[in-house]
C-alpha cells in the first residue's frame, strides 16, 4: 500500500475513535447526570428513582439531628417552596440554616434522601453574609 | 496610602498599553529603540504593580479599616500570618496577585531573552502586556482594590476560619505562579507565529519557564488536595470539583506540551500541535482563573462575585479567536519537517500519550462545563458526579502510566520489537510478579487498582533498569564508584534523569490514588464517651471530651483512643473550632460565639501503610437552652463577664458531654500520594536546574551537528548507522 493512503486510513480511523468516544462522553453524561432543581420544583413533581441535585437554602429552624443522620428542609432561595432532606453522614463545615447548600437527592416516599458526601456549601466569600442578615 | 495604590494601578494600565504600542511600533518599522522601550515598560510595570501590593500589604499588616478590602478581609485579631495571606483572600488582592506574578515572570523572560528571538520577542512583549493590560483595567474599573470610607470601622470582619491554613500562605500563590508562568510560552507562542519564526528556538527560550509554570501549578494543585484532606472535615483529597478541574486542565495540557515538544526540538514534527496545545495551557489557564473568580459554577470554592463575568468572558472569547486564527493562517508554515517513520517509535509513543493527556484534560472539561452545556441543549441544569468522572478518567489515568513506562526505553524514529522486548522483560516480569504477590492478598477484587499497582512496578524497574544500564556504562568508563557515576550520570542529562524520576513520583503518587480509593474504609457513627466503633480493623474508643478557649475560636472536641487487636496503637485528637459570628442582633451576644463559622482540626495519624482519620462534629444543641439563657442574662455585661460565661459554658460541655458524630476514615498508602508528589517535584528541579557552561556547551554542539547533519544528508550507504546513533543519543 502506498504510504500517503495509509496515512489517511489510520487519519479516518483515528478520527472516528475519537468521535465514537466522544459521543459516548456525551450520551453519558446526559444519562449519569442529574438535572438541578429547586425546592418548589422538586415539590411539584419528581420520579422515585432519579437523582436531582438540589439547590437552596437551609430552611431556618428546620434542622433535626438523629444519630448520625440531620433531618432539614431546604427552601427555594427567594421563596417560600420547600422540600424535606434526611441526609446521613458529616455534613461540611459551612452547614448552617439560612446558609446556601447543593445536596444529590433522590425520592423516597415523602423524603428526598441526600447521596453520601453530596452535600456541599457555598462558601468562603459569603462569609461575609453571616454578617448581612438581608441577603 | 491609597492614593499611591490608585496611581500605580491606573499607571500600570497606562504603562501597559503604551508598551504594546510600543513594541508593535518598534517591530513593524524596525527601529529598536522601540521595541527595547516596549521592554522597558514591562519592568515598569512590574515595579508600579510592586508598589501596588506593598501598599495592600501594609494596609492589611497595619490593619487600616480604612480599606474596605481590609475591613472585610481581616481584623486586629487576626494573627500577623494570616494577616499576610488574608490579601488574596479577597477578590482585588488575587486579581492584583495575578498581575504581580505575570508581570514578574514576563520581566524574567524578556530580561533573558533581551538578546535572542528578535522578530519574535517584540510580539511575545506586546502578548504578555495584553495580559497586565487585562488585568490591570480590572483592578482599576471592576474590582478596585483601594476603595477607602471616610469612616473605617472600629473593627474588620477578619479572615473567613476556613482559610486559615499554613497551606493558604503557599497554595494561592503557587497556583497563580503556574498560570502566570504558562502565559511565557503562550505569549512566545503568538510572537513565533506572528513572525512566523516557527523553528524550536521559541520552544528551547522558554522551555525552563513552562517547566516552572508545570511545577508550580502542580504543587499548588497537591497542596489544594492536601489542604481539602486536612481541613475540610471531609476526609477526601479531590472531589471533582470545578475549581479543581480548573486548576488541573490547564495542568494536563502543559504536561502534553512539555512532551510534544521534544519532538518538535528533535524532528521538527507537530508544530501544529504544539501551538496548539501551549495556546489552550493558556487560555485554560486564564479559564481557570475566570472559574475561581466569577462564580458561574456552582463550587464550594465559588467565591461569587460576578462583575467579573463579561470582561473576563470577552478576554476569553478575544484569546480563543484570535489562536485559531493565528494557528489557521501559518498553516504553511507549521507543516511537518518529517513524517512519521514508524508507529513504534519514541515519537508516536508521545503521540499517544499527548492524545490521553488532552483527551482526560477533554473528559474533564466537559464534566465541568457540563451544566452550561446540559443548559445551553436542554434548559435545564443538570451536572455530573464523581462517578462519572471516574469512569473515564481512571482508564486513561492506568494508559498514561503504561506509556510513562515505555516512552522513556523505545528509540527516536525507528525501534524494533526485539530491542523492545530486551528492555522491557524485566520490568513485565516486576509487574507480574506484583500482580501474583497481590491477587492472593485480596486486592483481585479491585482490579483496576491491581492493575495501578502493577503497572506502578513497570514504570519503576524501567527507569531502575536505565538507571542501572547508564551507570554500569559510566562505570565501565571512567572507574567511577557506582554513586559517583550516578551522580554523573544524572548531571550529563539532567532534563532526561529528572523526567524519570517524575515518572517514578508520578507511578508512586497513583499507587497511593489507587489504593487509597479502593480500599478506604470510612464510617460516620455517633459515639457518647466511653463508647467505641470499629473500623477497618482498628477500634476507636471515644474516651472523653474536650474544651478550650483559644485564639478568639471555642474548640470543642475529643479524645479518641485507637485500638488494633487490644493493643493500643494511638491517641487522636479532633476538634471542631467555632469562630464568632458578628451577628448579635439574630444570635445574642454570647449565642454569636457558638453560630459563627466552624472549621474542622482532623486528628490524624499518617503512615506509610495506612492514615488513620478521624473528625468530630460535637452536637451543640443540648447547649441552647443556657446559650439562650446566657444571651437574656448576661446582654449588658461587659466583655470580660461575657468571656467567663463562655469559658463556663464550655466546661459544661467538658462535664456533661452529649453524644457527638465521629466521621472515622481508614485509608491505606495516603502517604504514597504525598511522598511520590516530593520526588516528582525533586525530579522536575533537576530538570529545572541552570545548566553550567560547559554541559551547555555540549548541548549545542551536539544541536549543532545535528543541523548540519540535516541539512547535508549523509550518504545513503552511511545514513542507517547515523540514524542509529541518534537513536540512541
Amino acid at each position: 500500500m502506498d504510504p500517503s493512503r495509509k496515512r489517511k486510513i489510520r487519519l479516518v480511523v483515528a478520527l472516528g475513535a475519537a468521535l465514537l468516544l466522544a459521543g459516548a462522553l456525551a450520551y453519558t453524561s446526559f444519562s449519569a447526570s442529574s438535572e438541578a432543581r429547586t425546592p418548589s420544583q422538586l415539590a411539584a413533581g419528581s420520579d422515585p428513582g432519579r437523582s436531582y441535585q438540589l439547590t437552596g437554602k437551609v430552611a431556618d429552624g428546620s434542622v433535626r439531628r438523629q444519630g448520625a443522620t440531620i433531618t432539614f428542609r431546604v427552601r427555594d432561595r427567594d421563596g417560600t417552596g420547600s422540600v424535606p432532606v434526611r441526609y446521613t453522614g458529616t455534613v461540611p463545615d459551612p452547614f448552617r440554616e439560612g446558609r446556601e447548600v447543593i445536596v444529590t437527592v433522590r425520592r423516597q416516599g415523602g423524603v428526598f434522601v441526600g447521596e453520601r458526601d453530596s452535600l456541599v456549601t457555598k462558601c468562603p466569600s459569603k462569609f461575609k453574609s453571616a454578617d448581612q442578615p438581608a441577603r | 496610602m491609597g492614593v499611591l495604590g490608585r496611581a500605580c494601578l491606573i499607571l500600570a494600565l497606562g504603562v501597559a498599553l503604551y508598551g504594546i504600542a510600543a513594541s508593535l511600533y518598534g517591530v513593524r518599522t524596525g527601529r529598536r529603540e522601540w521595541v527595547a522601550s516596549g521592554r522597558r515598560a514591562v519592568y515598569a510595570l512590574a515595579f508600579l504593580v510592586t508598589v501596588a501590593f506593598v501598599v495592600l500589604e501594609v494596609a492589611f499588616l497595619r490593619s487600616d479599616f480604612s480599606f474596605d478590602v481590609v475591613a472585610s478581609h481581616s481584623s486586629t485579631t487576626t494573627p500577623t500570618f494570616y494577616k499576610v495571606t488574608a490579601v488574596w483572600s479577597s477578590q482585588e488582592g488575587s486579581l492584583l496577585l495575578w498581575i504581580w506574578l505575570l508581570s514578574l515572570s514576563s520581566s524574567l523572560v524578556l530580561f533573558l531573552t533581551r538578546h535572542r528571538l528578535r522578530e519574535v520577542a517584540p510580539w511575545a512583549t506586546a502578548t504578555l502586556l495584553g495580559f497586565g493590560a487585562f488585568f490591570a483595567l480590572l483592578l482599576v474599573a471592576f474590582a478596585p482594590p483601594f476603595g477607602q470610607t471616610a469612616t473605617p470601622p472600629l473593627e474588620g470582619a477578619g479572615l473567613n476560619p476556613l482559610l486559615r491554613h499554613p497551606s493558604m500562605m503557599i497554595h494561592p500563590p503557587m497556583l497563580y505562579s503556574g498560570y502566570t508562568l504558562f502565559a511565557v510560552p503562550f505569549a512566545f507562542c503568538v510572537g513565533a507565529l506572528i513572525a512566523r519564526r516557527l523553528d524550536a528556538e521559541w520552544i528551547r527560550s522558554t522551555r525552563r519557564f513552562t517547566l516552572a509554570a508545570w511545577l508550580f501549578l502542580g504543587v499548588g494543585v497537591l497542596l489544594g488536595a492536601r489542604w481539602s484532606y486536612s481541613e475540610l472535615g471531609w476526609g477526601g483529597y479531590w472531589a471533582w470539583d470545578p475549581v479543581e478541574n480548573a486548576s488541573l486542565m490547564p495542568w494536563l495540557t502543559g504536561t502534553a506540551f512539555l512532551h510534544s515538544v521534544m519532538i518538535q526540538e528533535r524532528r521538527g514534527m507537530l508544530k501544529v500541535w504544539n501551538a496548539s496545545l501551549i495556546l489552550a495551557t493558556g487560555i485554560l489557564a486564564v479559564l481557570g482563573t475566570f472559574l475561581v473568580r466569577s462564580g458561574i459554577l456552582d463550587s464550594i470554592h465559588a467565591f461569587g462575585a460576578s462583575t467579573l463575568g463579561v470582561p473576563f468572558v470577552i478576554f476569553i472569547g478575544v484569546l480563543i479567536a484570535g489562536s485559531v486564527a493565528l494557528v489557521i493562517s501559518r498553516r504553511v508554515e507549521l507543516r511537518s519537517e518529517h513524517r512519521l517513520d514508524s508507529l513504534l517509535s519514541r515519537e508516536s509513543i508521545f503521540l499517544i500519550n499527548n492524545l490521553v493527556l488532552v483527551g482526560l484534560c477533554f473528559v474533564i472539561f466537559w464534566g465541568t462545563f457540563f451544566p452550561l452545556i446540559a443548559e445551553a441543549l436542554t434548559g435545564t441544569k443538570a451536572s455530573v458526579g464523581p462517578p462519572w468522572f471516574d469512569r473515564y478518567t481512571v482508564p486513561l489515568v492506568l494508559a498514561l502510566v503504561l506509556l510513562s513506562g515505555v516512552g522513556p526505553v523505545v528509540a527516536w524514529r525507528r525501534a524494533t520489537l526485539a530491542s523492545l522486548r530486551r528492555t522491557l522483560l524485566w520490568p513485565a516480569v516486576a509487574a507480574a510478579v506484583v500482580l501474583v504477590v497481590l491477587v492472593p492478598l485480596g486486592a483481585g477484587d479491585r482490579p483496576l487498582a491491581l492493575a495501578m499497582f502493577a503497572l506502578a512496578a513497570f514504570v519503576a524497574s524501567v527507569v531502575g533498569q536505565e538507571l542501572w544500564r547508564g551507570v554500569r556504562a559510566r562505570m565501565a568508563m571512567s572507574d567511577d564508584p557506582a554513586p559517583l557515576a550516578l551522580v554523573a550520570l544524572v548531571r550529563r542529562n539532567r532534563r532526561r534523569y529528572g523526567g524519570y524520576l517524575v515518572h517514578v513520583g508520578i507511578a508512586i503518587l497513583f499507587v497511593g490514588v489507587a489504593a487509597s480509593s479502593a480500599f478506604r474504609h470510612a464510617r460516620d457513627v455517633r459515639l457518647s464517651p466511653g463508647q467505641s466503633a470499629k473500623v477497618g480493623g482498628y477500634d476507636l474508643r471515644y474516651v472523653k471530651p474536650t474544651a478550650e478557649l483559644a485564639n478568639e475560636k471555642i474548640s470543642l472536641g475529643a479524645v479518641v483512643d485507637v485500638r488494633k487487636d487490644g493493643e493500643q496503637v494511638t491517641t487522636l485528637r479532633p476538634t471542631r473550632g467555632f469562630y464568632p459570628s458578628r451577628d448579635v442582633e439574630q444570635f445574642g451576644p454570647i449565642g454569636r460565639y457558638f453560630e459563627g463559622e466552624a472549621t474542622s482540626e482532623v486528628g490524624l495519624r499518617a503512615g506509610p501503610t495506612r492514615d488513620l482519620w478521624t473528625a468530630i462534629q460535637p452536637d451543640i444543641q443540648p447547649l441552647m437552652p443556657i446559650i439562650a439563657e446566657g444571651n437574656r442574662r448576661f446582654a449588658q455585661s461587659s466583655g470580660d463577664v461575657q468571656g467567663l460565661v463562655i469559658a463556663a459554658i464550655a466546661a459544661r460541655y467538658e462535664r456533661q458531654p452529649p453524644p457527638a458524630t465521629f466521621r472515622i476514615i481508614v485509608s491505606p498508602l495516603v502517604t504514597w500520594i504525598w511522598v511520590g508528589a516530593l520526588i516528582a517535584v525533586g525530579g522536575a528541579l533537576i530538570a529545572i536546574w541552570p545548566v553550567g557552561a560547559g554541559a551547555r556547551r555540549r548541548a549545542t554542539a551536539g544541536y549543532a551537528a545535528r543541523v548540519a547533519r540535516e541539512i547535508q544528508p549523509a550518504p545513503p550507504a552511511r545514513a542507517e548507522p547515523a540514524a542509529r546513533t541518534r537513536a540512541r543519543a
